[in-house]
C-alpha cells in the first residue's frame, strides 16, 4: 500500500447498478490534491451514488477507486481514515446536542476525553455554533445541521472531504457562507469533493467540473473549457437613437468582420465575438462616428446552456425541487 | 470562525490497515456511552423495563399461585426467576427493534464512512442495553421481595442469578439484533421476535412443573434451552448453587453469541 500524495481520487470504470436501474454507469474520475472539484448533475444522475462507493459506504459492481493511491474496497479501513464525508442528510445524531455529538465523534476516532473536549470546544467555536452546542439537534434550523455536520467531518482534519450537495435546500446567505467556508477548507490544505445541481456553485467553487448524466460523466474540464467547448463569447450593443442603427453595423462590420444579427427589438446588435481587444476599436469608432451607446456587454456562454448541450435537458430542478431529488437518489441508494 | 481548521498531509499520517482488539473495545465503549445517553435523553423508552416486572409478578403470582402452589406465597420461590427469565428476555427483543429504527437514521453513515469498528455500533447498543436488562432484574426482585419473597439463596445468590440472567439475555440479544439488521420495519422485528420467544417461554419450566405436562410435551420443555435458564436461575436463588444447567445456558449463550454476532455484523455491512 503505497500512498500517492498527488491524487486524492483515481476512480476508473465504477459501475453501480440497483435492480435494472444502472445507477453509475462506468464513472471516471481524476481529483488532483489540494483541489475543488465539483460533481455536477441533475436530478439523480448518479452523484450521491458515486460519492457513496468513493467513501467506501457502497462496494463498486465494476471498476475501482483509488484514495491517495489506497485502493476503497481492498484497503476500506485505509481510505476511511483519509477521508470526512458530508451526506446529503446531516449524518449526526438528532437525539444528542451538537457537542455531544462532536465528542462521540472526536472519541469513536482515538482522541482522549481532554483531547476531545478540546477539539469539540475549537470545532464549535470555528462553525459559530458555541451558543447553541447544548441544543437538541431536533431545534437545529437546517443551516445549522449542515455546519454541525461539516464540523463531524473534519475532526480527523481529513485530507479529502466529500461534500454531498453542500447547500441544497439552504437560503442564499447561508449558502455563501457554506462557499465560503469550502474555500477556507481548500486553503488549509485540504482537497473537496462535491456535487452540485446548481451551476452556479459549480462555476463558483470548483477548480475542475465532471458533468454527470445517468451515471456517466458526458464532460470534464474547467468551467472556462467546459463553456468555450460550447462556443464562443459574444459582443451585444443596444443604440440610444434607433436611426443610429445601420451606422453601428457598418462599424461593427469594419471592426469585426463578421455581420451582426438585429433582435426583435431593432435597437439591439449581437455579433460573435473571438477577439476581446477589438471591443476598444469598435467603442472608439462609434464614438468618431457619433453613435451613442444604451448598454454594452460581453457574454460567455453560461454553464446553463453547456448543460443544455451536453445533456439535451435543463440542469436545474424541475417542480419536484431539491427534496424531491433527495428522496430519490437516497431511495436509489439504499434499494 | 476565528481559528483555522489545519489539515494533516496524507505523507504525515500514520495509516493503520486494520481495527485491533483493544480499538474494538474503546469503541463499543464510546458507541456504549451514545446508548446510555439516549435512554437519559428519552426515559419513556423504560416504560416497558419498569412496568412490566412489578405488573407481571403481581399478577401472575396471585393468579396461578393459589392454583399450582396452593398459595401464592409457595409460589413466590418457585415462580420469580421464572418470570425474571421471562421478563427479561422479552426487554432484550426491544433492542433489536430499537436497533432497526436506530440504524435508518443519517448518524448510521457516518459510522460506516469512519476507521472505527465494524461491529461498534451493534456492540455498543447491546452493551448500554444492558442497563435496561439491570432496571428489570432489579425490578423483579424488589417486587418479590416485597411480596414475601425470601430464596434460600440468600442475597448472594439472587445477585449472582440476576447477573446471570443478564448476560444470557445480552447474548440472546444478538439474535434479535440479527432480525433487526436483516427487516425493513421495526415492527417485523418485533413481530419475528415474539413468534419465538413467545412460544419458547411459555413451553418450560418457567411457570409450572415440568411433571404436570403430558410426556410429549416434557420432551419439549426439556430440551428446551430456557428451561435450563430457569433451572439454573432458581438453584441460584433457592439453594445458592451452581449446577449442570448453569453451564449448559452459558455454553448456548456463548454459541449463540459466536453464531450471530458475525452474521449480524455481515448483514449490517450488506446493506450499507
Amino acid at each position: 500500500m503505497t500512498t500517492d500524495p498527488d491524487w486524492a481520487v483515481r476512480a476508473h470504470g465504477l459501475v453501480k447498478t440497483f435492480g435494472t436501474n444502472r445507477a453509475v454507469d462506468g464513472v471516471d474520475l481524476d481529483v488532483a490534491a489540494g483541489s475543488i472539484y465539483g460533481v455536477l448533475g441533475p436530478n439523480g444522475a448518479g452523484k450521491t451514488t458515486t460519492i457513496s462507493m468513493l467513501a467506501t459506504l457502497l462496494k463498486p459492481d465494476a471498476g475501482e477507486a483509488l484514495v491517495f493511491g489506497h485502493d476503497t474496497q481492498r484497503e476500506a479501513q485505509v481510505v476511511r481514515q483519509l477521508i470526512g464525508v458530508t451526506a446529503q442528510f446531516a449524518s449526526v445524531d438528532e437525539s444528542m446536542s451538537a457537542k455531544e455529538n462532536l465528542m462521540l465523534f472526536c472519541r469513536l476516532l482515538g482522541l482522549s476525553p481532554a483531547a476531545a473536549r478540546r477539539r469539540t470546544a475549537d470545532l464549535l467555536e470555528e462553525f459559530a455554533l458555541a451558543d447553541v452546542a447544548k441544543r437538541t439537534l431536533r431545534k437545529f434550523s437546517g443551516g445549522m445541521r449542515r455546519r454541525l455536520d461539516l464540523a463531524a467531518s473534519l475532526i480527523a482534519q481529513p485530507p479529502l472531504i466529500f461534500l454531498d450537495e453542500p447547500t441544497t435546500g439552504l437560503d442564499p446567505r447561508t449558502r455563501a457562507q457554506m462557499w465560503q467556508t469550502i474555500r477556507r477548507l481548500v486553503h488549509t490544505g485540504s482537497t473537496v469533493l462535491l456535487t452540485t445541481q446548481y451551476l452556479d456553485e459549480a462555476d463558483q467553487l470548483a477548480d475542475r467540473i465532471a458533468v454527470i448524466d445517468t451515471g456517466r460523466v458526458v464532460a470534464e474540464g474547467t468551467a472556462d473549457e467546459l463553456k468555450a467547448s460550447v462556443g464562443t463569447s459574444s459582443l451585444q450593443l443596444r443604440v440610444a437613437d434607433p436611426g443610429d442603427l445601420d451606422v453601428a453595423r457598418r462599424s461593427l462590420g469594419t471592426v469585426l468582420g463578421t455581420a451582426a444579427a438585429v433582435s426583435g427589438e431593432t435597437t439591439r446588435l449581437t455579433v460573435p465575438l473571438t477577439d476581446l481587444d477589438k471591443v476598444v476599436d469598435l467603442l472608439i469608432l462609434l464614438r468618431e462616428e457619433g453613435v451613442r451607446l444604451a448598454e454594452v456587454s460581453v457574454q460567455k456562454p453560461t454553464l446553463d446552456e453547456v448543460f443544455l448541450a451536453l445533456t439535451g435537458h435543463g440542469a436545474q430542478p424541475e417542480a419536484g425541487g431539491p427534496a424531491d431529488d433527495l428522496s430519490r437518489e437516497r431511495e436509489g441508494v439504499h434499494a | 470562525m476565528s481559528t483555522p481548521t489545519t489539515i494533516t498531509p496524507v505523507g504525515e499520517r500514520r495509516l493503520v490497515g486494520h481495527v485491533g482488539l483493544g480499538q474494538t473495545l474503546a469503541n463499543t465503549l464510546t458507541m456504549a456511552h451514545r446508548g446510555l445517553l439516549k435512554i437519559k435523553r428519552t426515559p419513556e423508552q423504560l416504560i416497558d423495563v419498569t412496568v412490566q416486572p412489578v405488573l407481571f409478578t403481581l399478577m401472575f403470582t396471585y393468579l396461578f399461585g393459589g392454583a399450582i402452589a396452593g398459595d401464592p406465597l409457595k409460589y413466590l420461590p418457585f415462580f420469580l426467576p421464572g418470570i425474571l427469565v421471562q421478563t427479561v428476555l422479552t426487554t432484550s427483543v426491544v433492542t433489536g427493534v430499537q436497533l432497526r429504527e436506530d440504524m435508518d437514521k443519517g448518524v448510521f453513515d457516518r459510522f460506516k464512512s469512519m476507521p472505527i469498528a465494524r461491529i461498534a455500533p451493534l456492540s455498543g447498543a447491546l452493551l448500554a442495553d444492558t442497563v435496561r436488562y439491570g432496571i428489570a432484574t432489579v425490578l423483579t426482585f424488589l417486587v418479590g421481595y416485597i411480596m414475601g419473597f425470601r430464596p434460600g439463596g440468600g442475597l448472594g445468590g439472587v445477585v449472582v442469578a440476576g447477573v446471570f440472567v443478564i448476560v444470557v439475555s445480552w447474548a440472546l440479544s444478538w439474535l434479535f439484533a440479527f432480525f433487526g439488521v436483516i427487516a425493513r420495519t421495526a415492527a417485523s422485528v418485533q413481530g419475528i421476535s415474539l413468534v419465538i420467544l413467545f412460544p419458547l417461554t411459555f413451553l418450560s419450566n418457567a411457570y409450572v412443573p415440568t411433571k404436570t405436562m403430558p410426556g410429549w410435551l416434557q420432551a419439549f420443555v426439556n430440551v428446551n434451552p430456557i428451561s435450563h435458564l430457569v433451572t439454573a436461575a432458581r438453584d441460584l436463588t433457592t439453594h445458592g448453587t451452581a449446577g449442570i444447567d448453569l453451564l449448559w445456558a452459558i455454553v448456548g449463550a456463548a454459541i449463540v453469541v459466536a453464531v450471530f454476532a458475525p452474521l449480524t455484523v455481515r448483514a449490517y455491512m450488506r446493506r450499507a
